[in-house]
């Protein structure tokens, strides 16, 4: 009690020497967040190396990656170092918040927003000499408050896979593929067995989506300004997948114990499936005796539809070297390096130039392109991908659910973000 | 503290004797604080200072880029709460789910852990038990195994077509599509004797926008897996504490009771048990915190799903900062997880707290001549 007032001044000061010693250690953790704005103004240019982060979806994507790199480094005479994340957004957001980000990373539209929300993102698409190549549904989806923030680095579509063995043992010909709703519930009607389902699909908007966009409907309008979750086209999509699971003829992947509608379809367990070109990945490692065909998705009221998927390269506002990553981008986004990548790990080319190529050199998965004429994005607003997780989450129990309950929830948690 | 203060006439003197007293020990407190320096300034940098910015960054609109003390990220009060606790948005009932989801969880795991592992010590500390090593290093071999591991391991258990549900068809019941099941395990109990849908009361009156029925869910058979590993990983660790507490008591109590006549049952819960008190205490603490701090099982079990069912607030916060980018919500979210920490633990405190013994309990100890035990040896 006595020495009270010099333990004061004592803890006073060893208050202030942490303090000290923390700042001083933030000091060159947090260099200052303002100090070079991105957006189209002119960009950073040094002699540092490059750093890319990218999430590979195995050995192939990762060789195909470090070996353009690298083939560009001896071009340009600037070091760069490929590094693979294990959870690429936890990764990304440390770096933004430690304000030593990867220059240049993959980026999917569900984190645009959130990233070029908070100034972590180089808007650099228009000054790429490429850009008028890249097909403008994919510009579209990596637009966020009119600027087009990074180069679409390959894209996927949603096709119907068919197992050709089931197919063929059902008694189904090739002028069976369905190209209409109604055919489609007959043939996964007769594709169903014991132990089996003629669809199995996984429980979520980015597969279900399909059958909103051949309906007309979606989550929000042509330029995701509007909120269209509620509308009487996707009930009508729904209630048309519901009546396929009342039947029977339409599983979601883990009511069936897989994964994904893959890991159904590789184990037989569903006949078909609808997937992106992935599949062929997954099924040539894990299943390679399974025999399929692609095919587009059948019409609904509204005609064709399908869901596209993309990543683009984006490039971070703190960047030391915004220039060199930008010359980085144009290179591997060149028709003759996006034609290595699909030959090597299976994306579709994002430019229109690479497109006839990439067809003659894939007859088999030419759906897949075919698809991108008439395909859907994400929604790109932020906050909707937590809008996407919570429609996940009710579409889950779909078989039994209050659909225009359902879709009502929807539509407001979507309204809170869009517009 | 009052005693301290001193009268206005005696100021100096006192004054002069605290300077020479503390003068003596100068040199001494000194080589304290130098002593204690790498200690505060390791728990400063890596707790006290992180803490507080996550504190800061709850009350600011910081977006996740450079630092939150720049001169962009401002103070917006209590927004990230009000958008979180009464937002009406996703935001508010995301974080219902999650505490419906993990104030279910706690109230099943924290007893059962407490009583399985209470009873894993008494059984291991029987002197007559044959192979006491080897159930004591086999009980406890769960809790220093990876959790991760552990999450990896009950996936497959736990798998439509695992061992678990291959055990339950041999004895002929069908098993849930575990880890895929979001229905509610007190739903479907209802369910059973025909319950579905809840009265009008429950549906349409709702907490954090999840609506009283839905409170009432219970954990979902997905949860209900984790609740079970939680109890098979932790009770382990907790039978340790228990085993220690058995051993440090002395056997006199016992003998003494023995010889008043209680058998084995009255013992264990009128003597042995009321010695325990502290480290029951020790051990419900620690289980309330690890379970409503429950992370690591999600993240690399189920993310969340099915249906939003195993979200925590935890893994909740997690997703808010990381993926949405809403740092602000997220801080705010472990904060407020903090403070439900804090409450209960002092709930629970107070519960366990000494009191004195209540007549109706005293009157079990007391002699009694007209009521005599029968199960009384003599």
């Amino acid at each position: 009690m006595q020495s009270r007032q010099h333990r004061r001044t004592w803890a006073a000061g060893a208050l202030a020497a942490v303090g000290a010693l923390t700042l001083a250690g933030c000091g060159t953790g947090f260099s200052g967040g303002s100090s070079d704005e991105g957006g189209s103004g002119g960009l950073t240019s040094s002699d540092d190396s490059l750093s890319i982060l990218i999430g590979s979806s195995g050995d192939a994507e990762t060789t195909a990656v470090e070996d353009a790199v690298a083939a560009w480094s001896e071009d340009s005479g600037i070091d760069a170092e490929v590094s693979v994340a294990n959870d690429l957004p936890q990764q990304l957001s440390q770096g933004f918040a430690a304000g030593e980000p990867a220059d240049v990373f993959y980026l999917s539209t569900d984190y645009l927003a959130g990233y070029a929300g908070n100034g972590s993102l180089l808007a650099y698409g228009d000054e790429l000499s490429n850009a008028d190549d890249f097909y403008p549904s994919l510009v579209q989806n990596f637009t966020y408050e009119d600027d087009f923030y990074c180069a679409p680095k390959d894209f996927s579509t949603l096709s119907l896979i068919i197992n050709t063995r089931l197919w063929e043992e059902a008694g189904l010909t090739d002028a069976d593929v369905p190209a209409t709703w109604d055919e489609l519930a007959d043939v996964a009607g007769r594709l169903s067995t014991d132990g089996r389902v003629g669809l199995g699909i996984g429980a979520e908007y980015q597969r279900v989506g399909v059958f909103l966009a051949q309906a007309g409907g979606g989550l929000v309008n042509e330029d995701g300004t509007e909120a269209i979750a509620s509308s009487p086209e996707n009930l009508e999509a729904l209630e048309y997948v519901q009546q396929l699971i009342t039947d029977g003829s339409l599983a979601f992947a883990p009511a069936l114990g897989a994964g994904w509608g893959g890991e159904a379809f590789g184990k037989e367990l569903a006949a078909m499936t609808i997937e992106g070109n992935w599949i062929t990945g997954g099924l040539s490692a894990d299943y390679p005796d399974t025999e399929y065909t692609v095919a587009e998705l059948p019409a609904g009221p509204a005609g064709q539809g399908t869901l596209q998927f993309t990543n683009c390269w984006g490039i971070a506002a703190d960047s030391p070297n915004q220039e060199g990553a930008l010359d980085l981008i144009e290179y591997l986004t060149s028709t003759a390096s996006q034609l290595a990548f699909s030959e090597a790990f299976g994306p579709m080319p994002s430019t229109e130039s690479a497109a006839a190529d990439w067809t003659e050199a894939n007859p088999e998965l030419a759906p897949f392109l075919a698809g991108a004429d008439y395909a859907q994005g994400m929604p790109t607003a932020d906050g909707s991908i937590d809008v996407i997780t919570d429609f996940n989450a009710q579409l889950e129990t779909l078989g039994d659910a209050d659909i225009e309950a359902l879709l009502e929830s929807v539509q407001s948690n979507l309204e809170a973000v869009v517009g | 503290m009052t005693s301290s203060t001193p009268a206005p006439g005696t100021g100096a003197r006192v004054r002069r004797e605290r300077t020479r007293a503390t003068g003596l020990r100068r040199g001494d407190a000194a080589a304290g604080w130098l002593f204690t320096a790498p200690v505060i300034v390791i728990l400063g940098v890596f707790l006290a200072v992180p803490v507080l910015m996550a504190l800061w960054v709850s009350f600011s609109d910081w977006g996740g880029r450079g630092s939150p003390f720049s001169g962009d990220v401002d103070f917006v009060g209590f927004d990230n709460y009000t958008a979180i606790l009464a937002g009406g948005g996703l935001a508010e009932r995301d974080f219902g789910i999650a505490l419906r989801n993990n104030a279910w969880y706690v109230l099943l795991v924290v007893p059962l852990q407490t009583a399985l592992s209470l009873f894993l010590a008494v059984l291991v500390n029987r002197a007559i038990l044959r192979g006491r090593g080897f159930f004591r290093t086999a009980f406890y071999f769960p809790s220093v195994t990876s959790s991760v591991a552990i999450t990896v391991l009950w996936l497959f258990l736990f798998s439509a077509t695992g061992v678990v549900n291959k055990v339950l068809a041999a004895v002929g019941i069908a098993g849930p599509n575990w880890f895929n099941d979001p229905t509610g395990v007190v739903h479907n109990l209802l369910g059973v004797i025909g319950i579905t849908s809840g009265p009008t009361a429950l549906t349409d009156a709702d907490l954090l926008g999840v609506s009283l029925w839905d409170w009432l869910a219970g954990p979902s058979v997905a949860m209900s897996a984790f609740v079970l590993m939680a109890v098979f990983t932790t009770s382990g660790t907790f039978m340790l504490l228990f085993l220690a507490a058995l051993q440090n008591l002395g056997g006199d109590v016992t003998e003494a009771a023995m010889m008043d006549g209680a058998n084995g049952w009255q013992r264990f819960w009128r003597v042995t048990l009321p010695r325990l008190k502290p480290t029951l205490f020790t051990v419900l603490t620690l289980g309330l915190i690890g379970c409503w701090q429950v992370f690591d099982q999600i993240y690399t079990g189920t993310q969340g799903g099915p249906s939003k069912t195993t979200l925590t607030p935890a893994y909740l916060s997690y997703t808010a900062a990381f993926n949405s980018q809403d740092w602000g919500q997220g801080a705010a979210i472990a904060f407020i997880l903090f403070l439900i920490i804090v409450a209960f633990t002092l709930i629970q405190r107070w519960i366990l707290r000494d009191r004195p013994v209540s007549k109706r309990r005293a009157a079990a100890y007391l002699p009694k001549a007209t009521k005599t035990t029968d199960g009384m040896t003599r």
